[in-house]
């Protein structure tokens, strides 16, 4: 099993002393959920997010990190993570959100289900501990939408947005929306009080603010009580900024983002 | 040092999402919608999400009001109970059982629903009952 190796490996870095904590998923009474496993004996509930389908129960670890981080800035903590989540990591160190010395990533490979039902571009992190080293798939559903005309998919995008509840559950679950303040909360963009939000702003305005953040964990499109197809459009701005900047997001460890760049003359 | 998460139900309203309370170092510090609930599958609405802002909020009533002129003023639960009883036994006097009404709540249980309305029918006499949800 998996499970495993990436115990043993926990284990041994807890005993060791080597970290505080490792930022993971424990199973318990049927259900999956975050947790800080602090002590090896905890271990035997560790999960990896496996409910009903393959990392059908993936949680925004990441993003707890930063909330650990902050409050133990002095403390080096593991944490599990998958092909998107090493994207994420990458991303955050950039933007100085996590500090690369404090963090232990445990690397797990996704196996080809989930992978398929991500179309991931890479289900497997550099740092593998354990679990396959799958191959990239394309995405046929941005691969759908590129083939509509530019009115067809302008009425297509407006279509989902407006069934948009603005429950902001695709801002609140990402591991990389660490702001202060949110755009999405600027009254003079986004009108209080009305459902749906302003659209296409809400949502171009989300959109565009992904740029360099998002890692492609889907996340966003899991939480949405709409399903509007956030992980396509996300993509489909993933795909223009690789075509236009040359810029893939959690791929590199130093180059920055095309939106991350202040050139002081 | 801990942090975990922990398994609750929203108390909004009837449907019973679930959810996860994030606890560090026994603070409730964020909501996150339960993947494994079968009522909301990792999906939860504005309200839902927010959840843990109101539970340490100092605004938060932790102590029964009572009105004394113009002014609400905190009282012990005896009183409070007292008053209470008083003014809607001489309003069912003065005015009849239909002249008052009750609202349950979705926040409460079963149970708790079944009771107040049974004390609505059965104490004060009027069917005038109805659930917060229907407004």
């Amino acid at each position: 099993m998996v499970n495993t190796k990436i115990k043993e490996t926990v284990r041994a870095l807890l005993v060791e002393g080597k970290i505080r904590g490792f930022l993971g998923l424990r199973g318990e009474n049927g259900h999956i959920m975050p947790h800080l496993f602090c002590d090896p004996q905890e271990l035997e509930s560790l999960s990896l997010g496996d409910w009903k389908k393959a990392g059908d129960s993936r949680y925004p670890l990441n993003q707890i990190l930063i909330r650990l981080a902050m409050e133990y800035p002095e403390e080096t903590f593991a944490v599990l993570v998958r092909g998107c989540d090493e994207r994420g990591l990458r991303e955050l160190f950039k933007w100085k959100q996590l500090d690369e010395e404090k963090v232990i990533p445990i690397g797990i490979g996704c196996p080809d289900e989930l992978a398929k039902v991500c179309e991931c571009e890479k289900p497997f992190p550099d740092g593998l501990i354990d679990g396959p080293r799958g191959e990239k798939t394309g995405s046929q559903k941005v691969a759908r939408i590129n083939e509509m005309g530019l009115d067809a998919r302008f009425k297509f995008w407006l279509a989902e947005f407006n069934r948009c509840v603005k429950c902001f559950g695709c801002r609140n679950v990402c591991p990389m929306c660490f702001c202060n303040e949110c755009t999405l909360e600027e009254e003079f963009l986004v009108g209080k009080g009305e459902v749906p939000p302003d659209n296409p702003t809400f949502h171009l305005v989300r959109a565009m603010h992904m740029v360099g953040r998002c890692i492609d964990c889907g996340l966003c499109e899991e939480a949405c009580p709409a399903d509007i197809p956030l992980r396509t459009l996300y993509k489909k701005i993933a795909d223009i900024v690789s075509e236009e900047f040359g810029y893939k997001t959690g791929y590199s460890v130093d180059e920055k983002s095309p939106l991350n760049i202040i050139e002081v003359k | 040092m801990e942090f975990k998460t922990v398994l609750s139900t929203c108390p909004y309203c009837g449907c019973g999402c679930g959810m996860l309370l994030e606890v560090l170092d026994g603070k409730i510090v964020g909501t996150l919608p339960s993947k494994t609930s079968p009522v909301n599958e990792g999906k939860l609405c504005v309200k839902g999400w927010t959840v843990h802002e109101f539970v340490m909020s100092p605004n938060r009533l932790t102590k029964p009001l009572v009105r004394k002129g113009d002014i609400l003023q905190e009282s012990s639960w005896d009183e409070a109970l007292d008053f209470s009883a008083q003014r809607l036994k001489e309003i069912k006097e003065k005015y009849g059982p239909d002249s008052i009404a009750v609202l349950t709540s979705a926040k409460c249980t079963n149970e708790e629903n079944y009771l107040l309305q049974k004390f609505t029918r059965a104490a004060i006499g009027t069917n005038n009952t109805d659930h917060c949800a229907r407004l």
